[in-house]
């Protein structure tokens, strides 16, 4: 672990839009891309069901953020994981993922990763800071 | 790492999603409403007391077990207060569920 290079992990934990939560935790995250952090970014417990693809909140009146989460790549917000028992609790597969980008070369789209909880904690222990939203 | 966790089990499952992502040596506080999740005889105790059992070190916050009259706390449950929790914020890395 290098001693500059902060390691931050960002968790999301709430469902998209019954809440702020989520939208302003995207904002953090794509500011923090800017500094030289190593960042990484957990969907767990209802947090999964921001990554549903298809969202359309033009009946809400609001943005909604599916086309922000895909620039994650771009963003260099590469590190992007999903739990996978929270998303096998909702009923939900990787069909159902969001795309955060694609590929340089091959140009093939890029899905949050799928782990489990022993390999999340995993990467908790190693973190300078995590930040719940 | 210090786990903080201020919400009522029964209202939702942030004490069970932390613990599902601990790893050994890790520590559990139970501050605001998470104290709830100490409380013996209720339909939530299994929480922790499984917590318990498998090693994990489970501390209560005691300004808010006063607060909330709390006095019948799960065994292997420890009480800390203001002061231990700044040297646990002191000693360890800290993840608020929040």
């Amino acid at each position: 672990m290098s001693d500059d290079i902060k390691k931050i992990m960002f968790t999301v934990r709430n469902a998209p839009h019954g809440s702020i939560y989520v939208y302003e935790g995207l904002e953090v995250k794509l500011i923090m891309a800017a500094y030289d952090a190593d960042i990484s970014v957990v969907f767990m417990d209802d947090g999964v069901l921001a990554l549903k693809q298809g969202q359309n909140t033009e009946e809400l009146g609001i943005k909604g953020f599916e086309k922000t989460y895909g620039v994650f790549v771009d963003y260099e917000i590469e590190n992007v994981y999903v739990d996978k028992q929270s998303m096998e609790d909702r009923g939900m597969s990787v069909d159902d993922l969001l795309v955060i980008g694609e590929d340089e070369d091959t140009e093939e789209p890029i899905k949050p990763k799928i782990i489990d909880a022993g390999e999340i904690a995993a990467m908790m222990a190693e973190q300078h800071n995590i930040m719940s939203f | 790492m210090l786990h903080t966790v201020n919400k009522s089990p029964f209202q939702n499952s942030t004490l069970e999603s932390c613990l599902r992502f601990i790893s050994d040596g890790d520590v559990i506080l139970l501050i605001e409403d998470g104290v709830y999740g100490a409380v013996a005889g209720s339909a939530k105790s299994a929480i922790v007391e499984g917590a318990i059992k498998s090693g994990t070190e489970v501390y209560a916050l005691s300004s808010d077990l006063k607060a909330r009259a709390i006095t019948n706390l799960i065994d292997g449950v420890q009480i800390t207060d203001y002061a231990g929790f700044v040297d646990f914020v002191e000693k360890h890395k800290t993840h608020s569920w929040l």
